[in-house]
């Protein structure tokens, strides 16, 4: 239970400015854009018609893939379009357009589910429609079917919430404290595993308090519910740096947690599972923090599923100035958005506007002052890799372990030339990508 | 609806806030007390050699970015760091048109030549002492005496003069050598302040100035000798200001301790062997032009790889 961490990072500043405001749930959209592709993985196709009255809690996409969760109606109303739209990635995406009547009649089908045995568990997951947090939106269904389930012997709940600014999880700590223990046990009991372990960050004490209070009362021994402190700092929250700061695992390159004998899952994940068993209500609002520069009033707010940014915004009081930016997520990894038109995905977990661009200087030549190196939590030498990149050498780039970047921007972050250098690994990448598909 | 002013870029969209002026900077606080003590040691003549190199170099760095035609760095300060490091590492009584030449070497011909800061292979400062050296080698093995206009005095490290000095007089500088390197006591503050903006990593200073006493102690048999030959000479100047210069040498953990070896062993097979009583400048920039096999060979594995095991 270090406050040492075992892996690097950078101290980037919290921000957290909306931790002790409550969750508002916020007053019904007039429309919501439910895209079908929520989740890595092929996208669901529409199992609703344009006309079709839908109500909360109904499947309105569904896919056969294995990789893939269903999305439901987040408000009961009409359907009045399926339609194509830009995701933030750049990629086109259906989307069914419901019409909200206002009522939010819940649908028949949201009943809770009985679940009995493994199978039923991850039966029940899927039909959650949980997917993972951050970018990539990994289904959790998933994530708790590995192909080696007898070797995994803990599950971490992941609830470091690195990011700056972002306290949605924390509000999920402090308000459903009990509904994420009891989904923790849950997880334990149905893969079998003897501890499960809530990770979360030094600097949210209120949280720690209140988890490991409930965590002593329910832990049996065998059957461990376990809180770790990590050192508050940037990218604790991410997969492998948890792990390893949890367990002293190191998941090796290409390699996925459960080879190691992990398995993570977001706190607001586990949380809302337990709801899910309990009450049969799949994944159909987010918690989201709303902050930045540009946003009159910042707060945490529970959203329905494809609300676009800009209504949510107006539930915030709107805009206090022109925005310059946008991001879906942090700071650190969020991505900038071209509009706030976009409807809110499951996997998000934040929408930041901000009035001016942080002052940042201008790129100039890389120094090699190693900054980058020191910090950067995979281990890899940014230097080293931009300079193979410019060679356009793929296999000197792999060599040097460019695919275990996961672009946590720390690199960036410290850089005093300012070097562009995620966007540069993220062009490596796609470079070692084309020459193996190549070979 | 907002739309068109949005700025879309690459994350992350925090950052630090450092920048490589603000390094520069504090490279150049860090030599403040090496400035002061070369003008109290060595009188006008070093205060108007460290004007004139910064002069040349400034103007050196501006002119070729201006014919160039590339964007402007002169506002980086790095030609500033360069033109002081030249500066101490001349003797008070250099003709300040050869001082000045030194600057137009270092920054036109190693630095900007090849492409300007962050491009150069070897120590700008270092090669423009050398580039000196060998042009106007009396100007450049005359030592005067602190204090005493018209005296010189053999280096400690000049043959005639091996044991001569007490090593109070050389910890506090007052005896003959480059105007920066003498007074070992600025330079250790400089290192400390350095180390405290951790603008540098103790790794090469410490690895260089060590390997030189173990050896010195091995060669010359004695803990005096060995400290004799640390604080003599430009080898804390090299060591804590040109050979941590962070574009000359490994960005690797391991690579530094490496290169900080090679130098403080190149340093003492000079100084013992060679034809130059002083051997510290050549070591580095040897050393400099290792680099970029000494990073390969050095490489860190990347997270959760075993050595030898199958990249992914
Ligand atoms: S931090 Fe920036 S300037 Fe320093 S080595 Fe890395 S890329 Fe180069
Ligand atoms: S190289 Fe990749 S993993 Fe390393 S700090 Fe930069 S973005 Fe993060």
């Amino acid at each position: 239970m270090g406050l040492f961490s075992r892996v690097r990072g950078v101290k980037a500043p919290h921000r957290k400015n909306t931790a002790d405001r409550e969750t508002v749930k916020m007053s019904v959209p007039e429309t919501v854009i439910l895209s079908m592709a929520q989740h890595i993985g092929p996208p669901c196709k529409p199992t609703v018609k344009v006309g079709d009255t839908v109500e909360v809690g109904q499947v309105v996409g569904d896919s056969d893939a294995f990789l893939s969760a269903p999305v439901h109606a987040s408000v009961s109303g009409e359907v009045t379009a399926i339609t194509t739209i830009v995701m933030p990635s750049g990629q086109p995406a259906e989307a069914v357009v419901i019409r909200s009547d206002g009522e939010q009649r819940v649908h028949e089908s949201v009943v809770p589910p009985t679940v009995e045995s493994y199978d039923d568990f991850v039966k029940a997951v899927r039909d959650s429609g949980l997917v993972g947090l951050g970018g990539a939106g990994f289904p959790t269904h998933v994530k708790l079917q590995p192909k080696n389930l007898e070797e995994v012997d803990t599950v971490i709940v992941n609830a470091a919430e690195c990011e700056p600014y972002i306290t949605a999880d924390y509000r999920e700590c402090m308000e459903n404290s009990w509904n994420i223990v009891s989904g923790m046990q849950t997880v334990m009991e149905y893969l079998d595993t003897q501890r499960v372990i809530i990770a979360i960050e030094a600097n949210k004490p209120d949280a720690i308090a209140t988890l490991t209070d409930i965590a002593k009362t329910v832990s049996k021994p065998g059957r461990e519910v376990l809180v770790h402190t990590l050192p508050a700092r940037y990218p604790q929250g991410a997969e492998k740096v948890l792990i390893a700061e949890v367990t002293g695992r190191k998941v090796p390159p290409g390699k996925l947690p459960a080879d190691v004998g992990c398995v993570v899952m977001n706190v607001t994940s586990v949380s809302v599972l337990a709801w899910y068993l309990k009450s049969g209500m799949p994944l159909v609002e987010k918690r989201l923090t709303i902050d930045g520069s540009a946003v009159k009033e910042p707060k945490n707010v529970l959203v329905p599923l494809g609300t676009p940014i800009k209504d949510v915004m107006a539930f915030c009081g709107g805009y206090k100035e022109e925005p310059r930016k946008i991001l879906m997520g942090g700071p650190m990894m969020g991505i900038a958005l071209r509009d706030d038109e976009l409807p809110i995905l499951k996997q998000n977990n934040a929408i930041l506007a901000f009035a001016e661009e942080e002052l940042l200087p201008a790129p100039s030549a890389c120094i090699r002052c190693g900054r980058c190196a020191s910090v950067c939590p995979m281990s890899l030498t940014p230097p080293v890799l931009a300079t193979a990149y410019a060679k356009e050498d793929a296999k000197e780039l792999e060599k040097r372990g460019i695919m275990v970047c996961m672009e946590c921007g720390s690199c960036a972050y410290v850089c005093p030339a300012n070097r562009p250098i995620v966007q540069t690994m993220r062009l490596a990448k796609d470079l070692v990508r084309k020459a193996q598909k190549k070979s | 609806m907002v739309e068109k002013n949005l700025t879309v870029r690459s994350s992350p969209h925090l950052h630090s806030g450092e920048s490589t002026k603000m390094i520069m900077l504090d490279v150049l606080i860090a030599l403040i007390p090496a400035c002061i003590a070369a003008v109290w040691l060595f009188g006008w003549r070093a205060a108007a050699l460290i004007v004139v190199c910064v002069a040349s170099c400034m103007a050196s760095e501006y002119l070729s970015r201006r014919v160039l035609r590339r964007p402007q760095t002169v506002g980086d300060l790095s030609a500033v760091v360069t033109g002081v490091l030249l500066a101490l590492n001349l003797p008070s009584t250099l003709p300040l048109w050869q001082a000045a030449l030194g600057g137009v070497v270092a920054i036109v011909v190693v630095k900007q030549m090849f492409g300007g800061l962050g491009c150069n292979f070897v120590n700008p400062a270092l090669v423009g002492r050398i580039v000196l050296m060998m042009s106007f080698a009396t100007e450049m093995n005359t030592f005067p005496s602190p204090w005493v206009d018209g005296v010189t005095s053999p280096t400690p490290l000049a043959p005639d003069a091996a044991g001569a000095y007490d090593l109070r007089v050389l910890l506090f500088g007052f005896h003959g050598g480059t105007i920066g390197e003498t007074c070992a006591v600025v330079l250790l503050l400089g290192f400390a302040y350095l180390l405290w903006r951790r603008i540098i990593t103790p790794t090469i200073p410490l690895v260089f100035v060590g390997t030189v006493f173990v050896l010195s102690w091995i060669v010359d048999g004695g803990v005096y000798e060995a400290t004799y030959q640390i604080l003599s000479g430009g080898l804390l100047l090299g060591a804590i200001f040109m050979a941590t210069d962070y574009v000359t040498s490994p960005v690797t953990p391991l690579g530094k301790v490496i290169f900080a070896f090679g130098c403080g062993a190149l340093t003492v097979l000079i100084r013992h062997g060679g034809a130059l009583n002083e051997g510290v400048s050549f070591a580095i920039v040897v050393m400099n032009i290792l680099v970029p096999l000494i990073e390969k060979a050095t490489y860190r594995l990347p997270f959760g790889q075993k050595r030898g095991g199958k990249h992914a």
